[in-house]
């Protein structure tokens, strides 16, 4: 069991640090300033994360309770829009006008399109799972189908940006990240099946559809 | 609410549909009598642009060879003299930086070329820069992608149209 939870918990920081570092060693790197330089590897630790954070929400990783899971994927997801915000602010400083392209959808590039595609529904994602009590809300699926479409379009971002990033480990973190993402939407509605239908008007709001 | 799942035949026939309805225009378009047509600005093309950088006859160390050629829209007559101003991330520097930017003046066949250092991916892309900003013509910026990102050398061409 010990063996086990090592291994899981091996194989997901080398998962996470692996195209990090490989992206360090990017002959690129000397050709760029510091806050360009962070830009860009806040965007690969954002990538990272993205493997990271639907694995807390289903609780996959052995070792650990509910509760800590939870609590280390809110962690995660202050890091992860941290981590955006760095990606932006970092592009933005360092060249002004391709950002604003970017944000405006205006980009000539495809891969923009995704990037901030991505950016708005993570923000979304994240501005939800912070009102939702709040709110009212007691399901966390639109929170999931927001965080989930968000990794697709990172997914689709970074395979089509040529920058610091190694091939290899970037693919196989993006399909890392994809397999994640699909399981816990697969887990989700695989739990929201078995669970049987509420009776009409049980429940504090009457909703049909439960969490 | 009952909503029934797209299935295939839906998903084929939006396909079809929109495949049709961004191609047609394109095909039914008439011929252009007019002879050659202007080169449209290319989005992105006018970042980092530095109005009045000076003619030099190499940008930087050199290494790099970006080059085209400058005809005028309708007779495609080469211009001479047309002044293309030349900018790049490199290995010598950003996009922004002034050392970065050059301009050169096309030769009687309408042809230029720029000695500059090599092009390195920012921004996701290798690419370059080039614009003609002078008063006889209509401003046109491009911004050509490289396809190899080891190439030693970019070309693009201008098709202007006169102001």
């Amino acid at each position: 069991m010990r063996l086990r939870t090592g291994l899981a918990w091996g194989g997901l920081a080398a998962a996470l640090c692996l195209p990090l570092a490989l992206a360090t060693a990017s002959p690129l790197m000397q050709w760029r300033g510091p806050v360009y330089v962070t830009g860009c590897l806040a965007g690969i630790a954002a990538l990272s994360l993205l493997l990271l954070q639907p694995l807390l929400a289903s609780n996959r990783m052995p070792g650990l309770s509910p509760r800590q899971a939870r609590r280390l994927h809110r962690l995660g997801g202050a890091v992860l829009a941290g981590a955006v915000g760095l990606h932006v602010g970092g592009l933005w400083i360092t060249s002004p006008p391709d950002m604003i392209d970017a944000l405006l959808f205006a980009a000539p590039a495809a891969f923009s399109l995704w990037g901030v595609l991505a950016f708005w529904l993570l923000a979304a994602a994240v501005i939800l799972a912070a009102l939702r009590h709040r709110a009212g809300l007691r399901s966390r699926r639109w929170h999931s189908r927001l965080a989930c479409a968000a990794a697709g379009g990172s997914i689709v971002h970074a395979m089509l940006v040529q920058g610091l990033m190694e091939p290899v480990s970037k693919t196989l973190l993006c399909l890392c990240v994809a397999a994640a993402g699909a399981g816990l939407l697969r887990r989700r509605r695989a739990s929201r099946a078995e669970r049987p239908p509420a009776p009409e008007g049980a429940g504090p709001r009457r909703r049909r559809r439960e969490p | 609410m009952f909503r029934p799942a797209p299935t295939r035949r839906h998903l084929l026939t939006a396909a079809g549909a929109s495949v049709l309805a961004a191609g047609l225009p394109g095909l039914v378009r008439p011929a252009r009598a007019a002879g050659l047509a202007p080169t449209p600005s290319m989005r992105g093309g006018s970042n980092n642009y530095r109005p009045g950088a000076p003619v030099v006859a190499r940008i930087g160390g050199g290494g790099f060879r970006m080059s085209g050629r400058v005809r005028r829209a309708g007779d495609g007559a080469p211009l001479e003299g047309i002044r293309i101003q030349i900018w790049a991330h490199t290995t010598e520097g950003h996009e922004r930086d002034p050392a970065s930017h050059g301009a050169t003046l096309t030769r009687a066949d309408g042809s230029f070329e720029m000695d500059m250092p090599q092009i390195v991916p920012a921004f996701g892309q290798p690419h370059g820069h080039l614009a003609y900003d002078g008063g006889a013509f209509r401003t046109v910026f491009l911004r050509p992608v490289m396809r190899d990102r080891d190439a030693a050398a970019l070309s693009a061409d201008f098709v202007l149209q006169p102001a």
